[in-house]
Order: C-alpha cells, then sequence, then structure tokens
C-alpha cells in the first residue's frame, strides 16, 4: 500500500495524479484504463477541495492498493471535512437538450459509470471513499 | 492542455492537446470568450486530447449553447476513452460529433 497526504485543494489534483500514475505505470496499466482512473481522480478530488472544509483547507489523504485476480487497483479518498456520501446524490438527467442541460452531479456519474466498485463510509469523523478499477488485459 | 487556433474567415478552429480537466479547462474557457464573438462554424479537434473530465464537458456545453445561437458547432476526432464519457453522460446527443 502506497500513502500521500496532501491539502486537499485544487492545486493539489497534479500532485495526486502524478502520485496515482506513478504506482500504474508499474503496473503496465492499459492507456484507457489509467484515462478512466485520472478522470475519476480529477472528479473526486475536486469535490473534496472544493466542499469537504470550505472555506477552510484541510488535509486529504490518498491510499492506493493493488489487487490480484482479477487484477485491479483501489483507490481510497479520506478527508476529514463535513460527512458527504456522493452515491446518494442525485443521477443527472443525461437526456436533455442543450438548451436545458447543466453538468451538476455529471463528475459523480462518470465516477460511477467508470469504475468497477465504489463504496463509501464515514468512521472516525472521515469521509471514506474507495473506488475499485480493474486493470487486467481484455 | 495546449490550445491551438486557426480562423478563416468565420470559421475558427481550435485544437486541443493533452488533458482537460479541473486545473486546464478554464484555459478553454478564456480562450472562446477571446475569440467566439462572430464565430459562425467553431470546429474543436480533440485529435490530441488524452481525456476530459466534467469540467470539461462543462465548457464544451457553455460553448454548444453559444454556437446554437450564431451557428455551428462540430467536435472532430475523438478518441474511444472521450467518446464513452459523450456516451455515458448523453453528450452524444447535445454535441455534433464527426
Amino acid at each position: 500500500m502506497k500513502e500521500l497526504n496532501v491539502s486537499a485543494t485544487v492545486e493539489n489534483i497534479p500532485v495526486v495524479t502524478a502520485f496515482v500514475d506513478e504506482q500504474l505505470k508499474a503496473l503496465d496499466c492499459p492507456v484507457k484504463a489509467k484515462a478512466q482512473i485520472d478522470i475519476v481522480i480529477d472528479e473526486i478530488f475536486s469535490n473534496i477541495a472544493r466542499y469537504a472544509y470550505n472555506p477552510e483547507v484541510g488535509e486529504a489523504t490518498v491510499r492506493f492498493e493493488v489487487q490480484e485476480n482479477p487484477l485491479s487497483v483501489i483507490i481510497t479518498f479520506i478527508d476529514g471535512g463535513v460527512p458527504y456520501n456522493p452515491l446518494t446524490a442525485a443521477e443527472p438527467d443525461t437526456g436533455l437538450s442543450a438548451k436545458e442541460r447543466s453538468v451538476g452531479g455529471l463528475g459523480l456519474f462518470i465516477v460511477r459509470k467508470s469504475m468497477d466498485d465504489i463504496t463509501y463510509s464515514y468512521e472516525g469523523g472521515k469521509n471514506i471513499l474507495t473506488v475499485r478499477k480493474n486493470i487486467g488485459k481484455g | 492542455m495546449t490550445i491551438e487556433k486557426i480562423a478563416e474567415g468565420t470559421k475558427l478552429t481550435i485544437t486541443l492537446i493533452g488533458r482537460m480537466d479541473t486545473i486546464t479547462a478554464p484555459q478553454l474557457e478564456v480562450e472562446l470568450k477571446q475569440s467566439i464573438s462572430g464565430v459562425e462554424e467553431l470546429v474543436l479537434d480533440l485529435a490530441g486530447l488524452e481525456y476530459l473530465s466534467s469540467a470539461g464537458l462543462r465548457v464544451l456545453l457553455a460553448a454548444q449553447k453559444v454556437m446554437n445561437r450564431q451557428g455551428s458547432m462540430v467536435v472532430k476526432n475523438v478518441n474511444e476513452t472521450i467518446m464513452e464519457i459523450f456516451e455515458v453522460t448523453g453528450f452524444v446527443d447535445v454535441l455534433t460529433i464527426e
């Protein structure tokens, strides 16, 4: 297991992405799965940066683990901000025209659609959001 | 993300290279604010774009809304990862993808 502790700021999204990408590279992760994981980091960490401690700045932890059979990566985002369960967020209406559309809620929707598993818990004053992505070939 | 643009009369072609995410999407927003006035045909070439997140979708949607009023917008050379994002979010019905 690898772990990164950083301030939960939008400016640190590239730091989190670089940390995860380094692990993915060592695992020979397929290009598409890597892109999907990078997108998920952007969606989740930007949410934490904007809402968890707002208007204060707090700390966040990103944990990276690998699971075998099938080969998958597990990324856990932990923050001590306001309790927020993204799994209870309403699904956006994806059938609307450009005029009627807004992009609220789309980020978490993308997370749910591109990961193989997503779990949330609130323990010891912490939001713990875990995503799992199968990165095995084929 | 790198943004390249070619203006030919009322046609504007913008090529995006890299990643369009929370940090970089505002670059395109600023570029469009400066350049979109008087444009009747907007072409967004994504051949060099690795991926985009919802921050990128937000900017594309805003551009589409402007172009619906003043002309047309086409998004081209979309890779598989980005196409899936457009599909799951319903953007395939909002954008004109070539």
